[in-house]
């Protein structure tokens, strides 16, 4: 059993997010899968607009910060200007799949060879608990008060399932940080990302159920457990997406 | 010194390629595609990147990206395309991020027409992206000069650490004239890569950080109080405008509708009135010293444009209300016709 420490890749700072986020979890996965492949010095990291904004505070490697939802768009221009460097974004819900949708389908579809790593959480944290493309039917949020209307809010995107159809993507999986094996499913799953892209197969994608036990107003156990009953049936694990790995 | 005959938004495209650029990100808007469609052929071949974007907004990010890991880049647009970059401009100018942004100018508000126009004179002078920021703009009015001042934008570009907007329009992006290429050196690539480039720190140093966001108030004021001092370096260094002196009645315009006035200007000469042309070679920063010097023995100033009066804000900033400036515009994709610029001239004149 080795140490438990602190990943390289992860700068020993505190961060700020709340008390049962998951966003640390996954955070130390990502520095993880770096420090083993020991690409720290040959990756670029984007970070998005929303909770983890201020991820370049944590991550070692080079780091961009893009403007709303274009953090795809963003690693293309790095990644074009250096084909053999790692390049991987880091993107909430609304980031990805509501305001940058645009970026993430043509990246995808372009088989722009990079990593994003999509921490699905069904609400918009930073802002205070808005409706979200992958808020639940009937979840309630600052913005669907009365719980999601599929009437007139319509319907939860499911990302890997929808990408899954591009012939760019090489690797689409969806995991969960709900409990230790899923944790270590979701690391190896952000791995096979970054192997991909080593390979220059194409674009990968890791989408990771993630609570938000601050927006969702529930304690950290209460958000893991609302991940399992409820997340876990609209948005079934698995790989969706292995081309020829 | 041998000349092509070019188009003037291939002789650009080829001009950014002497100027060392490696990557073009773009989106198809008329009247500028001739731009992409050059760089998709010529870009691989040089060992660059062509790139197709999924919109103006995706381009612009590759830009960020692009010119936030150290390598030289461009994109290029229209009006109602460059309308959708301003959120990319904003966050390049925050990032300090050194890039070119050309804007073939056609006719708006909305879809507007794909005819010339220069009415994105205040979006580009004035709100060019949200926040405390500015942006130098290059005029060029010939062919010649959209390859100069490709040149010059990366350079500018690359010293200030800003986004360059080279403001052209529909005719010079269209029409052909003999141009020369004997201004570009090897030495325009870029050697090494900027130290501030977030490309890979390789073990060898900090990690980089490009990022335009400060929560702290001190910090972001102390962010843009710097750029601003830069800002003033450009205007004491880069300023420029070419004008005759002394005349009695001073023309100012830019772009294509420089050419016009020239011959406007000429005919006026010719029946015996004092006028004398001024042409902006910067629009931001404005050419305000070298207008006070044009207008020391001027009674009146005529401004034209393609526009219903953009550049005339400028101009009667420059000149502090000390001689009363007049307007001459057609908008909507007209050209405006020497003559018709002749008569306003002779009006004007006939009122002194």
């Amino acid at each position: 059993m080795p140490d438990f420490t602190r990943p390289k890749a992860l700068i020993d700072i505190p961060t700020h997010y709340c008390p049962g986020c998951t966003h640390g979890i996954i955070h130390r996965l990502v520095a993880e899968v770096i420090d083993e492949m020991g690409i720290e010095g040959d990756t670029i990291g984007v970070c998005p607009v929303g909770c983890s904004v201020l991820e370049y505070f944590y991550f070692g490697c080079d780091m961009m910060q893009a403007s709303h939802g274009r953090s795809p768009a963003v690693a293309t221009g790095i990644k074009r200007a250096h084909p053999d460097k790692f390049v991987f974004t880091y993107q909430g819900d609304g980031d990805l799949a509501a305001i940058g949708t645009g970026e993430t389908v043509h990246a995808a579809a372009r088989g722009e060879n990079i990593t994003i790593i999509f921490v699905n959480n069904t609400t918009y944290g930073m802002t205070g608990g808005q409706m979200a493309p992958t808020t639940l039917p009937g979840q309630i949020t600052q913005t669907t008060p009365y719980g999601r209307n599929i009437k007139t809010e319509g319907y939860p995107i499911r990302i890997c399932e929808m990408l899954s159809q591009l012939d760019g993507v090489a690797y689409a999986e969806r995991t969960s940080v709900h409990d230790p094996k899923s944790v270590l499913a979701t690391k190896k799953a952000i791995r096979k990302g970054f192997e991909v892209q080593k390979n220059k197969q194409g674009f990968s994608i890791i989408e990771i159920l993630s609570t938000c036990p601050t927006n969702w107003g529930m304690s950290p156990m209460k958000a893991i457990e609302r991940l399992k009953s409820d997340m876990l049936p609209y948005y079934p694990l698995g790989i969706y997406k292995e081309a020829g790995i | 010194m041998e000349k092509v005959l070019m188009k003037g938004n291939e002789a650009l495209a080829e001009a950014a390629i002497r100027a060392g650029c490696k990557c073009f990100f773009g989106y198809p808007i008329t009247p500028q595609n001739e731009i992409g469609a050059y760089l998709a052929k010529r870009m691989p071949k040089t060992g660059g990147v062509f790139l197709q974007a999924e919109s103006e907004i995706g381009a612009i990010n590759m830009v960020y990206g692009c010119a936030g890991s150290g390598v030289r880049c461009m994109t290029s647009s229209s009006s109602p395309g460059i309308s959708l970059k301003t959120e990319g401009i904003s966050y390049i100018a925050g990032a300090d991020l050194p890039c070119v942004i050309v804007n073939v100018q056609r006719g708006g508000p909305g879809l507007g027409s794909i005819q010339p126009s220069q009415a994105d004179y205040w979006q580009s002078t004035r709100a060019i992206g949200h926040g405390d920021i500015r942006v130098p703009v290059l005029a060029p009015s010939s062919v010649q000069e959209m390859v100069d001042m490709t040149k010059k934008a990366f350079s500018i570009a690359e010293e200030y650490l800003t986004p360059v907007m080279i403001l052209a329009d529909g005719v010079l992006g269209q029409m052909m004239e003999p141009v020369s290429f004997d201004n570009f050196e090897e030495s325009d690539a870029r050697v090494s890569e900027p130290p501030w480039a977030a490309s890979g720190h390789g073990f060898s140093r900090p990690h980089n950080i490009i990022n335009s966001l400060y929560l702290e108030p001190i910090e972001l004021e102390n962010v843009i109080k710097e750029r601003f001092e830069r800002y003033e370096k450009i205007k004491e260094k880069e300023t420029g405008a070419v004008y005759e002196k002394d005349a009695e009645i001073v023309v100012v315009a830019y772009g294509s509708t420089a050419r016009v006035v020239r011959s406007a200007v000429d005919m006026a000469r010719e029946n015996g009135i004092n006028a004398g042309g001024f042409r902006p070679l910067t629009l931001f920063p404005f050419p305000e010293k070298q207008l006070r010097d044009a207008c020391k023995n001027a009674r009146k100033v005529l401004v034209v444009e393609m526009s219903m009066g953009q550049m005339v804000d400028d101009v009667k900033l420059a000149l502090e209300c000390k001689l009363p400036v007049e307007f001459f515009g057609r908008t909507g994709g007209f050209v405006p016709n020497p003559e018709e610029i002749f008569n306003k001239i002779t009006e004007i004149k006939e009122g002194l």
